[in-house]
This record gives C-alpha cells, structure tokens and sequence, in this order.
C-alpha cells in the first residue's frame, strides 16, 4: 500500500483510523454546521416559527378553518369593556393562572376579537415579507448575474437602472408604489401590495451579486467550464451561483427583516394594507389614540411586529456569520495582549 | 482629480434627471388627480374639473407632462432669477411658496438626530468593537440588534405616551424618589463600568465612584429643586470643560504632549471669563450674534494652537478648536437653562413643557432663548425617535468596521514597533475604520429623510414629510415631485460628498473613477 507521496505506509494503521475523522465534509454542511451551533439564531428561528405556526393554525390558512373562535371581521358583543383576559402568571403565584380566556388580547371599540386581528396582521406581515423575499432574491440574482457575467453593454444598461432607482429612498418608493398597488389591483389585497413593492426592492441585492460575479468569473474554474464547452446558463448558475449564494441568502433575509418593518410603516401612513383587511402597522394607527385608556391594543401589534423583526435579523446575522467564518475569528482582547 | 470631480458630476446630473423621470411615471400611475370630482354632487363640477385640468396639464399625456415640468424647472438654474416653477398644488398654490417652511422644519429635525446618532452611534460601536466578546459587547450588540428592528411609529408613540406626559406629570413635584435615585445610580455606575473595563479592581472602582456621584447629584437635584429652575452653574462649566480639554488632548495628541493640554486649559480659562463677561450680550443676542460668537470661538482656539507651537502646531489647533467649541456650548446650553423657569411659567406652557405635536407653540411671543426652549421641548421626542433608529445601524456598521480594521496586518505592524496603544487605536484604527463608515453615513442619509415621513406623522409635524404625504394622498402630482427633488439633490450631493471623501481619504479609489 502507498500513498500519494508513493512511500509505504502500513496496512494496520490504515485500518485504526476511525472512519468518521477521515470523512471529509462538504462545504453546505460545514456552514449549516456552524449555523446549528450559534444558539442566538437558532433560539430567534424557533420563536419565528412559533409564531408562523401560532398565526397560521389560529386563523386557518388556504380555506381550512382554524382553531381560533373569532374571525377578524367578526362583530361580537363588548365583553367587560373590552378587556383583554389573558393570564401567564400561575397560580401558585398568586396570578389567575395560565390561560386564554375568551378575548385574550381585547376587543377593539367595537366589539372586534383583537387577538384574530393581530394574527391576521401577523399573516399579512409574513405574506409580505416571503414573497417580497422571493422576488428579490429571483430579480437581485438575475439581474446582478446577467451584468456581472455579461459585462459590456447588458452591464451598463442593467447598472445605470439600478442607480436610478437606488436614489428613490425606500420609503418613498414604497408610498408611491404601495398607492399605485392599491389603485390599480386592488383585488388582489394582500397580494398585489407585496408583488409589486418586490419588483422595485432588488436593486441593492443585484449591486452586491454583480460584485460577487465580477470576481469569481476570472477563476480558472470558470474558464476550465467554458474550454469544456459549457453554455453560459450553465457556468452562471452551476458553477458561479453556488459560490456567490451565501451573498443572496443573507442579503435577501435581511432584507424580509426589513420588509415587515416597510409593510408596518407603509400601512401606518396608509399607503400600505388598507381596511377593511388587517395589518399590525394599521391597526396601531387605528388605536393609538386610545392609549392612555386602552394600552393593550396598542401593545400586542407592536410586540409581534418587533418580534418578526427582531428574529429575522438575529437568523440573517446567524447565516452570515455562518457563510463568512472569518469575521469571528478574531478577539481584541487577545490580539492585545499577544501584541504586548 | 478634475477629471474625476467633472466625470461624477455629469452621471449625478443624468441620475438626478432619470430618477425624476421615473420618478414622474411613477406619480401619474398613482392615481388621478380629478377622482375627488368624479362623486361629488357640486353644481360646478365641470367647471372645477376643467379648472384643475388647466392648472395641472393633465390633458398632456404623462411622459410628455414631465417635459413640461421640467421645463420650469429648469428656470431655478437661472441665478438670482426667481423664477422657479416646479408648478401648482391642486389647490392652487405655488409648490415653491411651500417648499422652504417645510424644508426648513424637516432639516431641524433630521440634523440634529443624525449628529447624535452619528456620534453616539461611532462611539459606542467603537468601544464594544474593542471590549469584543465581553458582556458590554453582547449587551451593546442585543441592544443594537433590538433598536434595528423596532417600527419608528411605535417607539414614537410610546415616547409620546410614557416619556412626555410622564416627564411633564413628575414636573408638578420634581422629587426623585430614593427608589428611582438608586435605580438610576446604578445604571450610570454599570454604564461607566462597561465602557472604562480593565481588571476587577479597576472596575470595582469605576462602578464605586460613578455610582456615588451619580446618586449625590440627583439628591443634589432633587434637594435645591433643580428641575424647575435648571442651571450647569460656573463650577459645573469649569470641571465639564477641563474635562473635555484632557479627554480631546488625551485622544488627539496624548497626554504626553504638553502643549496640547496647555492649549485645552487656555481655553477652560477663556471659556471661564467669557462665561461671566458675556451674559449681559447674551440676554440681547440674536442668531446672527450667535453665529459670529460660534465663529470667534473657534478661531481663537485655533489661534491658541497655533501660539503654543511646538513640533505638531496641527495638533494644537485641533485640540484648540474643539476644547473651545464644546466648552463654548456648555454655556448656550447654561442660558437656554436659565430661561427654563420664565417658559414654564407662560400661560401657553402652563407647567407641561415637552409637548407631543407639532414643532412649535403657537402666538409664542419672547426672546430668541425662550423660542430656543421652545424648539428644544418640541423636537427632543422626534429627534430621539429618528435617533435611537439611527444610531443602532451606526452601531453595528462601526464595529463591525473597527474590528476589520483592527485585524489587518498594519495593526499588528504598529504594536509590533512598540506604537503606544493610543496611537495604534486612535490613528492606525480608527482613522481607517471611519473610511468605509463615511461612506454609509452619506448613502443613509435618503433612509434618514424617507425616516422622518413616518416620524413626522406621529408628531404631526408639518415638514417635507406630510408635503409628500397630503400630496400622494390625492394624489397631487406637484408637491410630490417638488419633495422628490428636494430629496433626490440631498441623496445625490451627500453620495458625492462620499465618493470626494472616500477618495481623499484613499487613494487606491481614485483610478478607478
């Protein structure tokens, strides 16, 4: 037996090394490794999904009925001016112990279940921001690849586009689109908002994927692909894509971090989700000016709004340090004192 | 260079001219501006519709209308002219009658919150960035991370609910209580103690004396009724302003450099004179007075500077110039102080000064101090609203940026030939880390300004923001664009700013063009 050097080595020693160890491992699987390992980001994912799943099961989504008593559109009579009657403190401590109750966010002013409205803000809240997400993720890509790929003219055109709209700040854009969404496809609500507030938000990703492209298209195995005969699709998303995707998958999570909080303010000056649908942003704009006699109605959106937010950033954080190792290694204490 | 200057110009003019364009479009599919006709029951509604259709070309197909538009646009090229036509309101108006009392309260708010936020921002991302991994890190992080993702309105709101009608409750009998004395004590003594760190003594000390100095001037406080009748007091000048002098001469030249810590203290002396000589020019002041004296000031610190000599005159004046600046502040702020109890007493305030809408009270009538007050109370709660945003991107842009920086190997270079910490952290890091931050700080400026539409809704602020709001909302194509423009030079002068700084600051840019 030898070995690549062409000396000998012995057979038994070969055979004592656990096969484990000499597994090696792909490179998906060291970054979902060290994904699974930051606990901060797996603790926000467990809370995101957790909500996902509170939201969707409650109120039932694609026509199958959920869990939740109340519809969001439902009127019902004014319990108890309205109070809200969930508990979390148990009983042995003194509280009225753990339970839901019949309105366990309130009712707004007339007689609405609150906790059905802000779950079905909630759902709205995630429509948007998957969908905003899909859709730059597809167009940022496309059109970053197409001009870091191509160069020439499809470089310019592409890049000189993307300028233009990058100096729209994000919430003007958005007003404008948000109005124009709701004057011309009002039918499709939810929908139509979210679809076309996507086809104006990729511009900052293509930017951050032409850089990618621009470098990795002179590595040698890029030319290795096109001497073998490769079609340009091809070399583009087999061979550079999985090499550029750490770029895609952050940018676009924080930017669906970003989306709840454009959808919220959007639907808070009224250019984004209008009634009688139910948005978080709308309905604190709806109630705050009972806040000094009915806090509660204000709280609860807020909540789940920072929430989304809040974990989705911590999940984009997660992954970048997941995709780009090298920003953790270093320690300024230990540099200091090696230094001294 | 020139070339390079004359090359970003003519692409900043074409985006400007295209993001107008699109931005035109835009409008028009937005909706039409006669819809409010359509239902109305009016006798004269034709005649009303006609009329709006004059005024506002709107039988000119929209890509052609922009033409138009720009047309009288282009007459505010013209130079003393007068003759800018960004065209009518639905109303009727003249959009550029509207524009400067917006801008000018919009820019109120933005420049003040972007300040702070910049500053506080650097340099709390900065100091986590070098107590990586410790628990002030971890907390500066989780907090940043928290501030990144709440809703504005919302912060704006509960600020408006609890902080302004709190603060103006505890007015009417200004006693801490020993509870929240002790409270607050300890988070300033905690505060001290994550940002000065060092070894277990060292920050059993810190948290010792910051704790205790804390809580005696709060008793202070609450003992001489300082809420109602607020003043620094020349005592208070005179340690702030040696403070500042040490800390801006430690920072910039070291304490090793005697020269500069002799220009900082010549200001501390001037700084004390002139606190008691101008009081009296003060009490008659304008803002032009101010204007001059900020000016004066700042040229007598770089004078002194410049006097004190020695190897790095630079240096001096540096120090000089700051140490005067701030220390010269302290007394502003001392006067604005000292008016605090006439302004409460105004029957227009009657004892609830922080207010929660618009930017100022109106028929105030007084002196340019009280109407100082007066701004003060109205925009403290919007201004840290788009702040405490603000300053958590800042944050986490210039730790991360710090610690890039303190990996290269020129760091390493640095301590290796036995540079003094100071100087490998303050010339070597920072100065390099602040290369990629004032890049950021000038591309967010357009998501600051976008920023305060929201803000300036949940204060009912009348600036740009509800010009844009009311105007989309019709939707009134005119004052939409007048606000785009407005905002669209803003955008576009600061990414050029940037792209000048980036470039003087490194020159491997500049061949790139």
């Amino acid at each position: 037996m030898t070995n690549s050097f062409g000396t000998d080595v012995p057979e038994s020693r070969l055979e004592e090394a656990p096969r484990d160890l000499t597994l090696g491992k792909s490179q998906g699987r060291l970054i979902l490794e060290r994904f699974l390992q930051n606990w901060v980001a797996m603790v926000s994912l467990g809370i995101f999904l957790l909500i996902i799943l509170l939201s969707v099961t409650a109120l039932g989504a694609f026509g199958i009925p959920g869990w939740w008593k109340y519809a969001y559109t439902d009127l019902v009579p004014l319990q108890n001016g309205g109070a809200p009657t969930l508990s979390l403190v148990p009983e042995w401590l003194g509280g009225a112990g753990i339970h839901l109750g019949e309105h366990p966010f309130g009712q707004t002013l007339i007689g609405i279940d609150y906790f059905a409205m802000t779950m079905r803000g909630v759902q709205n809240s995630l429509i948007v921001m998957f969908i905003i997400g899909f859709l730059v993720a597809v167009i940022g890509t496309v059109v970053g690849a197409a001009a870091g790929y191509y160069r020439g003219w499809v470089e310019s055109v592409l890049m000189r586009f993307t300028d233009l709209i990058i100096v729209i700040p994000v919430i003007v854009l958005g007003a404008v689109v948000g109005k124009i969404a709701n004057e011309h496809f009002k039918g499709l609500g939810v929908l139509g908002l979210s679809i076309v507030l996507g086809l104006f938000l990729w511009t900052g990703l293509a930017r951050l994927v032409r850089g990618e492209f621009l470098t990795l298209r002179e590595r040698e195995y890029v030319d290795a692909a096109r001497v073998s005969g490769a079609r340009d699709s091809r070399i583009m998303f087999r061979h550079i894509l999985p090499n550029a995707v750490g770029v895609v998958i952050v940018t676009t999570t924080l930017i669906m971090a970003a989306a709840i909080l454009l959808e919220t303010g959007l639907s808070y000056i009224g250019f984004g989700i209008r009634s009688p649908d139910v948005s978080l942003g709308l309905i604190i704009s709806q109630n705050q000016n009972a806040f000094s006699t009915r806090p509660y109605l204000f709280v609860w959106p807020g909540v789940f709004i920072v929430a989304l937010a809040l974990t989705v950033n911590f999940i984009g954080d997660g992954l970048r340090d997941a995709f780009d190792p090298r920003q953790r290694k270093f320690v300024a204490k230990r540099m200091k004192e090696q230094g001294k | 260079m020139v070339s390079f200057i004359t090359r970003r110009l003519i692409v900043s003019i074409l985006l400007l001219l295209g993001a107008s364009f699109i931005m035109y479009q835009l409008t028009a599919l937005a909706g039409d501006p006669l819809e409010e006709f359509y239902q109305s029951r009016l006798p004269n509604k034709n005649q009303l519709i006609a009329a709006r259709t004059e005024a506002l070309q709107l039988n000119v197909p929209a890509p052609l209308r922009f033409f138009l538009w720009l047309g009288g646009a282009a007459k505010c090229l013209i130079p003393f002219g007068n003759q800018c036509d960004l065209g009518l309101t639905a109303q009727g108006q003249k959009v550029t009658d509207l524009l400067p009392l917006a801008l000018g309260s919009t820019l109120q708010l933005v420049t003040a919150a972007t300040m702070l936020a910049i500053i506080i921002g650097i340099t709390i991302g900065i100091v986590s960035a070098l107590r990586q991994y410790t628990t002030f890190d971890l907390v500066v992080t989780f907090f940043s991370f928290l501030l990144y993702s709440l809703p504005s309105f919302w912060v704006g709101i509960l600020l408006k609910e609890f902080l302004a009608i709190n603060f103006n409750d505890f007015l009417r009998d200004p006693q801490l209580g020993v509870v929240w004395t002790v409270i607050v004590s300890i988070a300033v003594g905690l505060l001290w103690l994550g940002l000065i760190g060092g070894d277990r003594r060292r920050r059993a000390t810190v948290f010792a004396v910051a704790t205790l100095a804390t809580a005696a001037v709060l008793v202070y406080f609450s003992l001489a009724d300082w809420f109602l009748h607020p003043s620094l007091g020349p005592v208070f000048i005179f340690i702030m302003s040696a403070g500042i002098a040490v800390v801006m001469s430690a920072l910039m030249a070291g304490l090793r450099n005697r020269r500069a810590l002799v220009t900082g203290a010549i200001q501390v002396v001037i700084t004390m004179i002139c606190y008691f000589a101008l009081q009296s020019l003060l009490n008659i002041s304008s803002i032009s007075t101010l204007l001059i004296l900020g000016l004066v000031t700042i040229v007598v610190g770089l004078v002194t500077g410049y006097l004190v000599g020695g190897p790095d005159r630079g240096q001096n004046m540096r120090v000089g110039a700051i140490t005067a600046f701030l220390s010269a502040s302290l007394i502003l702020v001392d006067r604005l102080m000292q008016s605090w109890p006439s302004y409460l007493s105004l029957s227009a305030i009657n004892g609830r000064p922080i207010a929660t809408v618009g930017s100022q009270t109106p028929g105030l009538t007084g002196d340019i101090w009280i109407h100082g007050v007066d701004s003060f109370t109205h925009l403290v709660l919007p201004t840290l609203t788009l702040m405490l945003v603000g300053f958590a991107g800042y944050t986490r842009y210039s730790r991360a940026g710090m610690l890039d920086v303190l990996n290269q190997d020129y760091i390493r270079t640095a301590r290796a030939k036995g540079m003094p910490e100071r100087v490998v952290i303050v010339r070597h890091g920072f100065r390099n880390s602040l290369i990629p931050i004032a890049t950021i700080v000038a591309s967010d400026f357009g998501a600051l300004v976008g920023g305060a539409i929201i803000t300036e809704q949940v204060f009912a602020f009348s600036g740009m923001g509800a010009l844009f709001q009311t105007g989309l909302r019709l939707p009134d194509p005119n004052p939409v664009m007048g606000y785009f423009v407005i905002i669209a030079i803003m955008v576009i002068v600061f990414n050029f700013i940037a792209d000048m700084t980036y470039s003087a600051l490194d020159p491997r840019v500049r061949t790139r063009g």
